[in-house]
C-alpha cells in the first residue's frame, strides 16, 4: 500500500489474445479514474511501465496483481514467477491463465506437428530449404535466444500459487468492477479479503440457470450439426439437439450465446465441485439421450442406440474440453515419450 | 542478414532494451545495440509470444471455427470471426448472403473498426501526440489524458463504447461473440436496438470529425516533424470494391510500387498464393510476407489504413471522402506519406466506419429475418477483408466429415513485419544515433511501432518471438555519416 492509502495495481499477460485487457477497458468511464482508486504498479497495455520497473519492487511491493494469459513459453513462466514474488495478491484473470483457455486445444497434438503446419505446410509458405525456427541462432555479437517453446500449455497455478481465480472469456465487465471494488475496500478500510483459492466474479450454479430460453424435459435422441437444423426461437437449444455446454458451465455470464442461437461454448470453466467440465459435460449429455429404452429391452440393442446417438456428437474433445483442456483430468494427449524434458526456465534475482 | 558481421568490435557493443514494448496490444520488446558513442548499430524489434492456431483447430468442425479464431485476438475478434466466416461460406457453397445477413456482418464489422480505432487513437497514442513524446513518463496514459484533456478522453472512451454496443447487439458479446455463423448470421438487429444506436449516431459522426481535425491540428503545430517522423517509402497491399471504393468488407487485392504505379488490381483473393508468398528465417518465428513478383528481398510492403486511404479512389461516405481528399492534398501530400500520417487515416476510417453504421441503421434489411443460405458444398474456403490494421487473410480445407484438416492465416501485424522495422529504423536514425539515451528518447522509437497499431497478439498465433532484422548498421559507411548529420537537432523538433 502506498502512503497515499492506494493500493497498487498490476495486470500483466502471459499467452494471451488481449481480450481480458480489452474488457477491463470496458468499464467504460472509470477506467480514467483508475488512479483514483489504485496506483498503477505495471500495466503494459495502457501505461509506459518496464520490466526493469518491476525487477526495482522489493517483494511483495503491489497489492494485487491481475495476469492473463496461459504459460506457453519459458518467458512467460519466469514473468509469472517474478511477479508472484512481487505481488501480495495475485489473481488468475480470465480462461487461459484459469484453464488453458481454446489455444490449449494445442495439447491435443505436438510441439513439432505445430511448427511444422505453421512452417512447412502452408500455401504460401516460400521455403524450399526447409527452414525452421531454432531457439538458438550464433550471430556475430552473441547467441540470439528464443522464449523455449513449451511442449504443453499450463494454467498460472500449475506454475505460481495463486490467491483467487476470475473466470470467463473475456470475464464480464460489470463482474470485474465488482471485484476490484471488493478488494479495494477490504485492502483500504480494514474490511476482509475472500478466503484464498476462491473464484470470484462469476456465479455459483449452471449457466442454464440464468438462461431465459424456455426449457423442459430433456430427451434427446440425437445430435445435429447446425446446418440440419433451424433452431426454434427462444427454446432451449440443447433440447433440440445443438450441443450447449451450459449444464457443466459456470454461470456468471449471463447466459449471453444461447441468446444469439449459439448453445453456451464453456468459456466460464467448471462448476464448483466439479474438476472436469468435459467429465461433467458428458454425464449431462448421458442423461438426456433419449433411445427409448425400456424395462426388459434388449441390453445390446439399448447400447447400440447410445452409441449411434453419441456418434453424432463431432469432435467430443474440442466440445467437451473446449475452454479447460489444460486444467481438466487429461491434460494433453499422449505422445509416447516423442516430447522431451522441459528446460528450467531462468530465475530473475 | 546481420550487418553486424562487419561491425569492427561487436563485442564492444552495448545493448539497451525496451522491454517491453509499452501502450500495444501484446508482447513486444526492442534491442538496440549501441557503442560507446552511443552510435547506433543495430535495432531489433522481437515479439514475444507463441500459440499455433493453425494446428490446433485441425479436427475441429467448421463451424466451431470462427467462434474460436476470434482466440488469435481480443482487440479485433471480429476481424477473425468474420474472416473465417467468409471462409466458411465458401466451404458452405453460400458465397451471396441474403441482405440482412450481409448487412448486419457489414455492421458488425463498422463497430469494430471504429472502437478499435478508437481505443489506438485515444488510449494507447493520444499521450504521445498530445503531451509529446519526451513528456514526463507517468502522465503518458489515457488517465494523464483525462486529467489534461478531459472532454478529448472522454470522447474517446464512448466512441468506443458505442462501437462495442454496435458489436454487442449484433455478436451478443462485446468480445469473443457469436454472430456470424457459415452462410450468414445468427440474429439481426431489433427493432429496439435499432433505435437504440440511431439515437446517438449522429453525436458519433460529429465527434468523429472532430478527431480527424485534432490529428489534422497536431500536423499544423509541427509540420517538419510529423512528416519527417520515421519516414519511409513502401509498396502497398488492400483491398477495393469493383469501382475502386474503399470497402473494408469485401472486395479484391489491390497492390501499388512505392511510386504509386499499380502492380495488380482487383485480384480476386480466393487466390491469394499467386500474389503473396511467405519467407521463413531460421533466427525468426515471424514470417516474412513479400509481393512474389518482387521477390523475398525488395517485395515487402505496407497495409492498414494508411494505405488504404492512398490506395482506393474514393471513400463511399461524403463526410470521410472530404477528408481524404483535404488529407491527400495537406501539404503538397507529404502528410500522406508519414509515418504518424496513419493516425490521421485513422480517423479518416473511424469516420467512414459511423457513417456506414448510421446508413445500415437507416437500412430495414438490418432487421430482416432471411438470415442463412447454403449452396453446393467446397472443400477450400478463403476469407479475406480489411481488419483495422491491415488485410487479414483466412484460409482453410475442410474434409467430408466437415473437420479442418488446413489452416492459413497471415494477419495484418504480420504484412507489416518489415515496414514497422523500416520506421524503427529511420526513427534511430534520426533521433537516437549519437546521443545519451534517455527514456524520451527510447519512447520515440515505440510511438514509431505504435503508428502502425500492431497487435502482437494477431502477429503471434503461429509462433512467436521474432528477431526481426533491422539491419542499421556502420557497413557501408556513408549510411553512418548520413546518421550523424541528421542526428542534431531533431530531438528538440519532434518533442
Amino acid at each position: 500500500m502506498n502512503a497515499n492509502g492506494k493500493p497498487k495495481l498490476a495486470m500483466y499477460w502471459a499467452s494471451a489474445c488481449g481480450g481480458c485487457e480489452i474488457s477491463t477497458l470496458n468499464i467504460g468511464e472509470h477506467i480514467l479514474t483508475v488512479d483514483a482508486v489504485f496506483d498503477l504498479a505495471f500495466f503494459p497495455c495502457i501505461a509506459d511501465f518496464k520490466v526493469k520497473d518491476v525487477l526495482g519492487y522489493p517483494d511483495g511491493y503491489i497489492d494485487l496483481c491481475l495476469i492473463n494469459g496461459a504459460i506457453r513459453n519459458s518467458e512467460n513462466e519466469e514473468m509469472v514467477r517474478l511477479l508472484r514474488r512481487k505481488s501480495k495478491l495475485l489473481v488468475a484473470f480470465g480462461s487461459c491463465a484459469y484453464e488453458g483457455c481454446i489455444p490449449a486445444l494445442s495439447n491435443l497434438t505436438t510441439r513439432d506437428a505445430t511448427l511444422r503446419a505453421a512452417y512447412l505446410d502452408n500455401p504460401s509458405i516460400d521455403n524450399p530449404a526447409g527452414t525452421l525456427p531454432q531457439p538458438h541462432t550464433a550471430v556475430p555479437e552473441g547467441d540470439l535466444e528464443i522464449p523455449f517453446f513449451y511442449h504443453t500449455v499450463k494454467s498460472l497455478d500449475q506454475v505460481v500459487d495463486v490467491d483467487y481465480t476470475i473466470p470467463g472469456c473475456p470475464p464480464e465487465p460489470h463482474q470485474i468492477w465488482a471485484v476490484l471494488q471488493v478488494v479495494v475496500a477490504a485492502l483500504t478500510q480494514g474490511g476482509s479479503l475472500p478466503p484464498k483459492g476462491v473464484l470470484l466474479g462469476a456465479g455459483s450454479v449452471a449457466v442454464c440457470e440464468e438462461c431465459a430460453l424456455a426449457k423442459h424435459e430433456k430427451a434427446v435422441a440425437r445430435f445435429y450439426r447446425p446446418y440440419q437444423i433451424r433452431p426454434e426461437p427462444g427454446l432451449c437449444l440443447l433440447e433440440q439437439g445443438l450441443i450447449c455446454m451450459g449444464p457443466a458451465t459456470l454461470s456468471g455470464c449471463g447466459a449471453l450465446c444461447p441468446q444469439v442461437g449459439m448453445g453456451c461454448r464453456g468459456c466460464y470453466g467448471p462448476l464448483p465441485g466439479a474438476e472436469d467440465q468435459g467429465m461433467r459435460m458428458l454425464t449431462a449429455i448421458a442423461s438426456i439421450l433419449d433411445v427409448s429404452g425400456r424395462p426388459g429391452d434388449n441390453e445390446l440393442d439399448l447400447e447400440r442406440k447410445v452409441e449411434a446417438a453419441a456418434d453424432t456428437i463431432v469432435d467430443p474433445a474440442g466440445t467437451f474440453y473446449r475452454f479447460s483442456m489444460a486444467h481438466s483430468l487429461l491434460r494433453r494427449a499422449r505422445t509416447d515419450g516423442v516430447e522431451a524434458a522441459v528446460p528450467q526456465p531462468a530465475v530473475w534475482s | 542478414m546481420s550487418n553486424l558481421e562487419t561491425a569492427a568490435n561487436p563485442e564492444k557493443l552495448r545493448r539497451v532494451a525496451i522491454d517491453p514494448v509499452s501502450r500495444v496490444e501484446g508482447h513486444g520488446k526492442v534491442t538496440l545495440l549501441l557503442d560507446d558513442d552511443n552510435r547506433v548499430h543495430q535495432v531489433r524489434l522481437h515479439i514475444v509470444e507463441f500459440r499455433g492456431f493453425e494446428k490446433f483447430i485441425q479436427g475441429r468442425p467448421y463451424w466451431e471455427v470462427p467462434v474460436m479464431v476470434q482466440r488469435l485476438c481480443g482487440i479485433c475478434p471480429v476481424s477473425h470471426h468474420i474472416a473465417a466466416s467468409k471462409a466458411m461460406d465458401m466451404i458452405l457453397g453460400a458465397e451471396h448472403l441474403t441482405p440482412a445477413a450481409e448487412k448486419n456482418r457489414r455492421l458488425m464489422h463498422y463497430g469494430q473498426i471504429m472502437q478499435s480505432h478508437a481505443l489506438h487513437f485515444f488510449h494507447l497514442c493520444s499521450p504521445d501526440l498530445l503531451f509529446g513524446f519526451s513528456s514526463e513518463v507517468a502522465r503518458r496514459n489515457i488517465v494523464g489524458v483525462a486529467a489534461e484533456y478531459p472532454d478529448i478522453a472522454r470522447q474517446g472512451v464512448l466512441l468506443r463504447k458505442y462501437g462495442q454496443e454496435v458489436i454487442r447487439m449484433t455478436a451478443g458479446k462485446r468480445i469473443h461473440g457469436t454472430g456470424a455463423v457459415p452462410g450468414g448470421v445468427n440474429k439481426a438487429l431489433s427493432r429496439e436496438e435499432r433505435d437504440t444506436l440511431l439515437a446517438d449516431v449522429y453525436q458519433m459522426i460529429a465527434w468523429s470529425r472532430d478527431a480527424v481535425h485534432l490529428v489534422k491540428r497536431l500536423f499544423e503545430q509541427n509540420l517538419e516533424g510529423y512528416n519527417a517522423f520515421g519516414r519511409f517509402r513502401a509498396h502497398q497491399l488492400s483491398l477495393v470494391r469493383a469501382d475502386g471504393a474503399m470497402d473494408l468488407y469485401h472486395g479484391g487485392l489491390r497492390a501499388r510500387s512505392m511510386d504509386g504505379e499499380l502492380l495488380f488490381d482487383h485480384f480476386d483473393y480466393r487466390h491469394y498464393w499467386d500474389k503473396i508468398f511467405e519467407d521463413v528465417k531460421s533466427w525468426s518465428y515471424m514470417k516474412f510476407p513479400f509481393l512474389r513478383s518482387l521477390g523475398p528481398e525488395a517485395g515487402w510492403y505496407r497495409v492498414g489504413p494508411l494505405t488504404r486511404v492512398v490506395n482506393c479512389d474514393f471513400i463511399p461516405t461524403p463526410f470521410a471522402d472530404k477528408e481524404r481528399r483535404d488529407f491527400l492534398a495537406f501539404d503538397e501530400g507529404r502528410a500522406a506519406g508519414a509515418t504518424l500520417g496513419f493516425h490521421w487515416a485513422r480517423m479518416i476510417e473511424m469516420l467512414h466506419a459511423v457513417e456506414c453504421i448510421k446508413d445500415l441503421l437507416q437500412d430495414e434489411d438490418i432487421m430482416g429475418t432471411e438470415l442463412m443460405v447454403s449452396g453446393e458444398r467446397a472443400g477450400r474456403g478463403v476469407g479475406v477483408i480489411e481488419a483495422p490494421r491491415g488485410t487479414l487473410i483466412h484460409h482453410y480445407r475442410v474434409d467430408e466429415n466437415d473437420l479442418v484438416t488446413r489452416a492459413n492465416l497471415i494477419v495484418s501485424t504480420t504484412h507489416n513485419n518489415q515496414a514497422m522495422n523500416e520506421a524503427v529504423r529511420q526513427v534511430a536514425i534520426q533521433y537516437l544515433d549519437g546521443h545519451e539515451v534517455t527514456e524520451g528518447l527510447l519512447n520515440h522509437i515505440e510511438v514509431a511501432i505504435r503508428a502502425f497499431d500492431p497487435c502482437l497478439s494477431c502477429a503471434t498465433h503461429a509462433l512467436g518471438k521474432m528477431p526481426l532484422e533491422v539491419e542499421l548498421v556502420d557497413a557501408g559507411g556513408s549510411r553512418i555519416s548520413a546518421l550523424s548529420r541528421n542526428a542534431d537537432g531533431e530531438v528538440a523538433a519532434c518533442a
